[in-house]
């Protein structure tokens, strides 16, 4: 329950100022430690007194964490790097324009100025049943409130709710998946790189996180690879307040063109499952197919195949069908259907 | 140190909602005990069993080379149950203690088959075979304070042969029926909690506290199922009980096993020229291979 706000609960505050300090830190707390990135996910749930941690290992001390940097195929940006600093680098406007309009759709300026690319990826659900302490499957309890006939589900999941139907509320964990980017984890055994759609799990396989980082694990930085640089890109996001929100949903895509052709793609949503969903079907369904609005179609419908709603979530089904048929058939050449 | 996790309702209620996961390695722990005290009282305590005369080399002789011991039923559910078992136990547990994999719908059909399965095994054990044959007598109990005393060094005469099954099988068997049978109603009720093909989610079919105890109960079921199950594999595998895992592949234990540990007199076996007789008269024939 929140029951006190704007008081966080006493916690020990390291501030290691190198990546293997920090590993170190978090590998000896344990459970204990909580990393704390931009913050911006982080203070909500301790001014809420929901998660009391006892130990806080803040990460802004960490200049190796921070920055982009060219490497001999494509970029690497640190984890600790900012989103408006994402949204701003020429190189991500002019080679990988995907992320940063996903970037710049998240939250607002003043949010963008501090919270950074790898909080945005590693931040926690957002349904407000977890985000208010009650005891949740997510909060290692033993029941859904929002999977409920009464239950709130209106920002919830409709693909692979397992238990938990809460979403992944990042926006440019899509971008990054179209980008087929790799994400750098430091752990004690040293650097483990993984593709960026395997970075994000759902409850069915772990009902109390969002994404495969164990306790003494850090996410230190996320390579884009050039293989899609200036591809055909696509960046789409639905949500109640335009001026500032979390996605009901949102899609990336990221498509080379040859003759009206689709040669190669790769395309990803968030907001409908526990983790942002590659279409790997979609992939396989229209490459070799031409770029258009017939195309779109077919990928749409078959986006939202064994898609099950909830009690108010029946929305995001024609949502989503539409979204992937627009990053595919393009805005202009397809019509929205409901 | 708090054997079982609480939260705070919505309601402002404290309820459990399961037990501390740390138990599985209390289970863990206690089954590898028992292994280590057990083999090493066998190895350099224990004394040769001595039991009563169990009747006349007449008798003896009309026993068959092969006695039959369990039937093909039987066996085929003892066998269903026991993979049932192992998957609900690895599917529970080991996510907990971090192999995490898509556990749930593996478990929720394993413990649909274990529930089909042991609901065979009442209809079956209760009209088809001898039902009391693994409940405890009064022989078993007065034969148990025998070896007691023998154990302790006093006085006290040699207990009889066992009956179909010696009196810790049977009472294992008790514990296994506790246990599963725990599991079994609990874990029924908790798949209304969760997405199956047999009856519409509803997680609001009881209240807080009652969810908490059930799911406190089947915890605690599964953590004592690990160390039953780690105890009835092991005396599975020693050599002075192969007899008996073989007739649960093979149906049927040598006549010598069966001299030597069993009375006829208490386990009737069926003769091929004679027919059934009453229970404890002279073994002429057999009602139960169960």
């Amino acid at each position: 329950m929140a029951v006190i706000r704007d008081v966080m609960p006493a916690f020990e505050l390291l501030q290691p100022s190198s990546i293997v300090d920090a590993q170190k830190l978090l590998q000896q707390q344990g459970r204990d430690a909580w990393v704390l990135a931009g913050g911006m996910d982080s203070f909500d749930w301790l001014k809420d007194r929901i998660k009391k941690p006892k130990v806080v290992v803040d990460l802004s001390g960490i200049a190796e964490l921070k920055g982009i940097r060219a490497t001999s195929d494509g970029i690497e940006i640190g984890a600790m790097t900012t989103l408006t600093e994402v949204v701003q680098h020429p190189v991500i406007k002019e080679k990988f324009k995907v992320l940063a309009e996903s970037a710049e759709l998240v939250a607002s300026p003043q949010i963008r100025n501090q919270g950074t690319l790898g909080g945005n990826v590693s931040q926690d659900a957002r349904c407000w049943y977890y985000r208010a302490g009650w005891p949740c499957y997510r909060a290692d309890g033993n029941i859904c409130y929002a999977d409920t006939p009464e239950g709130r589900n209106r920002e919830h999941a409709i693909l692979h709710a397992e238990r938990c139907v809460a979403v992944n509320p990042s926006d440019t964990a899509p971008a990054l998946i179209a980008l087929d980017a790799k994400f750098v984890i430091r752990t004690s055994k040293g650097e483990r790189v993984i593709d960026a759609e395997d970075y994000f799990v759902g409850p069915d396989i772990d009902i109390t996180s969002l994404h495969v980082l164990k306790p003494g694990e850090l996410l230190t930085a996320i390579r884009i690879p050039s293989a899609w640089a200036g591809a055909q890109f696509y960046f789409e996001k639905v949500r109640d307040r335009n001026v500032w929100d979390f996605p009901l949903l949102n899609v990336a895509s990221a498509m080379v063109v040859s003759n009206g052709t689709i040669e190669r793609i790769r395309i990803a949503v968030n907001g409908a499952a526990a983790r942002p969903l590659r279409l790997k079907a979609v992939e396989d369904a229209v490459r070799g197919k031409a770029a258009n609005a017939a195309t779109g179609t077919m990928a749409g419908k078959l986006a939202v195949e064994g898609a099950v709603p909830l009690q108010f979530n029946a929305y995001k089904i024609p949502l989503m069908r539409n979204l992937v048929k627009r990053a595919i058939g393009g805005v202009e050449e397809a019509t929205w259907t409901s | 140190m708090d054997f079982l996790e609480w939260a705070r309702s919505p309601w402002g209620q404290n309820v459990p909602i399961h037990i501390a996961w740390f138990l599985i390695w209390v289970a863990v722990i206690a089954g590898f005990l028992f292994f280590i005290v057990h083999a090493t009282y066998l190895r350099y305590f224990a004394k040769s069993k001595e039991f009563a005369s169990s009747g006349s080399p007449l008798i003896a002789a009309r026993i068959p080379e092969k006695v039959p011991r369990h039937s093909l039923a039987a066996r085929l559910f003892h066998w269903i149950m026991a993979a049932a078992m192992f998957t609900l136990l690895f599917t529970a547990f080991l996510p907990k203690v971090g192999v995490p994999f898509d556990w749930i719908t593996y478990h929720w059909i394993a413990g649909a088959v274990l529930t089909a399965s042991i609901l065979f095994h009442i209809i079956h054990a209760s009209f088809f075979m001898d039902f009391w044959s693994i409940w405890p007598d009064r022989i078993d109990v007065r034969d148990a304070g025998r070896r007691i005393l023998r154990f302790m060094g006093k006085p006290a005469p040699p207990p009889d042969k066992f009956a179909k099954y010696p009196l810790e099988n049977k009472l294992y068997h008790g514990a296994i029926v506790a246990a599963g049978l725990s599991a079994i109603v609990t874990g029924v009720f908790m798949m209304f909690r969760v997405r199956t093909i047999f009856f519409p989610r509803n997680p609001y079919l009881f209240g807080d506290m009652t969810w908490g105890m059930m799911y406190v109960l089947h915890g605690l079921a599964g953590v004592g199922l690990i160390a039953l199950i780690m105890v009835h594999v092991y005396f599975g595998l020693r050599p002075e009980k192969r007899a008996i895992t073989k007739s649960m592949i093979f149906g049927w234990m040598s006549r010598d096993f069966y001299l030597k540990e069993h009375d006829p007199r208490r386990w009737p076996v069926e003769t091929p020229t004679a027919s059934p007789t009453s229970r404890g008269a002279e073994p002429e024939g057999i009602r139960d291979a169960g």
